[in-house]
């Protein structure tokens, strides 16, 4: 195993060996790599002794788990209904533009990630923009651009 | 600190009441999601620090409360100011000197940070009198913006685990049955479904093990009453998911909450703990023949898991596809075992029904539709935020008397409720009554809460094929109507939008539509075409309007639209650095040009421009 992902271990011995568990440390894993990296995949496998095909199913099943690496700064633009009728798409368009990537993708230097999620309940801010887990409600045309920032 | 008996916890609750009474003032500082964005963690602070330095006799650190969402959070952050409820809005960490002299210190209050009623302009001193809280019953969320959500003193001080110690001294698992029966408590998670019959249903399956879950996957988009519950007030999810452990013979559930709320998966991890710390959860509880615990499961971002056999799978380390079900989840639910699947608003009507009495509770509402439900007022209304009212009130009661009217004072247009699978209802709805039934009848529903408003600036086609997008991405795919059925309902909205539809497209969408609706496997399928059945229903013109003349009325649709300047521009360049494209060219004050081959129609200088001097044709 790798230096990198030396981590792995650790994270998979904080939630029981269950079943259960596999939603709960894949989402751990993430965390901390940004994504789901191969060897995290097989670790939890055999850890939880479920057949490895069967997490790589669940892993591309649940949208927030991620096969591909992500920026390390990941902006999530809410296009839930309530920001959808309140502009959202505008927003994540002058987003797009500054970053010069479309949703979904990550900036060639791995700086930025764009997603799109489908609402995080935080409509009466709407619309509503997460920039590394900050939340920023009321978002205008005019200061979306700002909101692209660094850790 | 182990409660061992009913006894006990009565004399906790006496305990923790007297200690609170001692506070000659307390200080409610809200710590929803949108507060918290708003930063109530610093204005935390600063009272802290603040009220540090002054030592004002009679009023200690423990007075200052993060408590739950009030629901206003369009207002955030919130600050009350108890007991007399003076209520502080879009508070700032430097307001709080000043909140502290008058308020804390005095009598008196800080005018600036009072609200302002929209309507004449007025300010209002206290929490009550305003009028988004004013006409509102708050049963579900009693307790929210009440007390400290870290502190289970907080509720069990305000008789929280009371209706627990009676069912367990008091009541049989059948006369709880009976009396949730009696209640007429629906379903709140969308379907209406009678609580007390899924109770009976599950508790009667012989089985050694039967299950209790709560879903707090709350996937419809623009919905967040559960969060805000989950968040606010944990311990009354946690207290009646015990009660319907105890009715129907569980000893172990889950909370399924969805990865997009850590704020409430943190809060319910931290009431779980509390609980079994205090022995309200784990062995012998109470001291009775009764034991019970609760587990938390996160989701990972799949609609399709609020759907009740998804859920499940999803609980237990699978992949969510829904399965057929010719047997109910409640007979054969997580891990194949009788389940009682209950929402979370659900849950937290059941403690004060028990505390208060069935005949209570259906003295609220109507007689088909009992009791309170919990609304998220959003969109283009005035007021926007959590809302609790009896059923039977009627939409424009809503809209107009809580919500405040539509934003602008532009003209109503539709109001959407049910999420995903709901519908828009129009203007000449909007005397409706608010009941399971009756939305049903017009076509919509009243799903999980959600109730988006819409003014005339809103495309209902638009609206229609955004829900078809939500649905494509959200059909797990299993059964063909609903994962191609979707798909192609939705190309040939866009192809409407797009000013490229026939009414032979219309007249394909409703055959579509049927095929979608009878053939799907689940209620994602079944009530998928919902959006764009209602929307043809009500709002027919308007689709025309995009077939035959070409024309968006709403000027959403951007390949029939096109933006011109003005002459009220005055040069001010707003737009032309929020266009993308370049397409604006002009100088500082002078008016600006669109150049139209180049202009996207993105809207985004019609969304920046302050002077009204872009015109949507």
């Amino acid at each position: 195993m790798s230096q990198e992902f030396s981590k792995i271990p650790e994270l998979i011995d904080r939630y029981p060996r269950s079943s259960e568990s596999v939603i709960m440390i894949l989402q751990e894993i993430q965390r901390e790599y940004h994504y789901l990296p191969p060897e995290g995949i097989k670790q939890t496998a055999e850890a939880l002794e479920i057949p490895l095909t069967k997490v790589y199913s669940i892993a591309s099943f649940y949208k927030s788990l991620s096969l591909k690496p992500k920026g390390e700064n990941v902006i999530r633009v809410c296009e839930g209904t309530a920001c959808h009728i309140r502009g959202a798409k505008l927003i994540r368009e002058q987003i797009e533009t500054k970053l010069g990537i479309k949703a979904g993708e990550t900036t060639p230097d791995g700086k930025f990630s764009l997603e799109v999620v489908a609402c995080v309940g935080a409509c009466a801010m709407a619309p509503v923009v997460i920039v590394n887990d900050k939340y920023h409600g009321s978002v205008r045309v005019s200061n979306a651009k700002k909101l692209v920032k660094v850790k | 600190m182990l409660i061992k008996d009913s006894q006990q916890l009565l004399q906790a609750q006496k305990k923790y009441q007297s200690n609170l009474d001692k506070q000659s003032k307390k200080v409610m500082i809200c710590f929803g999601t949108g507060c918290v964005a708003n930063g109530a963690e610093k204005i935390a602070d600063a009272f802290k620090e603040g009220l540090d330095k002054k030592k004002i006799k009679g009023f200690t650190i423990e007075a200052i409360k993060e408590t739950g969402c009030h629901g206003f959070c369009e207002q955030g952050p919130l600050v009350i100011i108890e007991p007399e409820g003076i209520f502080y809005t879009k508070v700032k960490p430097r307001d709080v000197e000043a909140i502290i002299e008058k308020s804390i210190e005095g009598n008196e209050v800080v005018e600036k940070l009072l609200f302002t009623n929209p309507e004449d302009g007025k300010k209002t001193r206290c929490y009550n009198d305003v009028a988004f809280f004013a006409h509102q019953q708050r049963i579900a969320l009693r307790n929210l913006g009440k007390l400290d959500v870290r502190a289970i003193k907080d509720y069990i001080a305000a008789d929280g685990y009371q209706a627990l110690a009676k069912v367990l001294s008091k009541m049989t698992p059948d006369e709880v049955i009976e009396e949730i029966t009696k209640s007429g408590l629906r379903g709140r998670g969308g379907g209406g479904f009678p609580a007390g019959r899924k109770w009976r249903t599950c508790r009667d399956v012989p089985s050694d093990v039967h299950y209790v879950v709560c879903n707090g996957d709350e996937g419809d988009p623009g919905a967040f009453m559960d969060r805000s519950i989950m968040e606010g007030d944990p311990h009354a999810v946690l207290e009646g998911m015990l009660i319907a452990a105890y009715a129907v013979g569980a000893k172990l559930g889950y909370v399924y909450c969805r990865e997009e709320y850590p704020l409430a998966i943190q809060r319910l991890r931290n009431a779980i703990e509390q609980a079994r710390e205090a022995g309200l959860l784990g062995k012998n509880i109470l001291g009775k023949d009764f034991s019970f615990d609760i587990r938390i499961s996160q989701g990972a971002g799949a609609f399709v898991c609020g759907e009740s056999s998804a859920l499940m799978k999803s609980v237990a380390g699978e992949v969510g596809e829904p399965r057929a079900k010719y047997v109910r989840s409640v007979i054969k639910g997580l891990y194949d075992q009788p389940t009682v699947l209950n929402n979370v608003e659900t849950y937290v009507n059941v403690p004060l029904i028990i505390h208060k009495g069935a005949d209570w509770y259906r003295s609220i509402g109507t007689p088909k539709s009992t009791g309170t439900k919990v609304f998220s007022l959003v969109g283009k209304v005035r007021n926007t935020g959590l809302i609790e009212v009896p059923m039977g009130i009627t939409l424009r009661q809503i809209i107009f008397d809580i919500g405040g009217g539509i934003i602008d004072g532009r003209p109503f247009k539709a109001v959407q409720t049910g999420g995903p699978s709901g519908g828009c209802l129009p203007a000449e709805k909007l005397d409706l009554q608010v009941d399971f039934d009756t939305l049903t009848e017009a076509g919509s529903m009243m799903g999980s809460g959600g109730m988006i408003v819409m003014d005339d600036r809103t495309c209902v086609v638009d609206v229609a094929k955004y829900f078809l997008q939500f649905l494509v991405d959200e059909s797990c795919g299993k059964c063909v109507p609903c994962r191609e059925g979707l798909y192609q309902l939705h190309a040939l909205a866009v192809k409407i939008t797009e000013g490229l539809g026939t009414e032979e497209d219309l007249e394909k969408m409703e055959k579509l539509s049927e095929t979608i609706v009878s053939g799907s496997l689940c209620g994602l399928g079944t009530s998928g075409p919902n959006p764009f059945l209602s929307t043809l229903r009500y709002f027919r013109d308007e689709y025309m309007a995009h077939i035959r003349d070409k024309k968006c009325p709403a000027g959403v649709c951007r390949a029939l639209i096109r933006y011109d300047i003005n002459e009220k521009c005055n040069g001010c360049m707003a737009c032309i650095s929020a266009c993308a494209v370049h397409a604006i060219t002009g100088e500082k004050g002078k008016v600006h040009l669109i150049n139209q081959e180049a202009c996207t129609k993105c809207g985004a200088c019609f969304a920046v421009c302050q002077h009204d001097a872009i015109d949507v044709v």
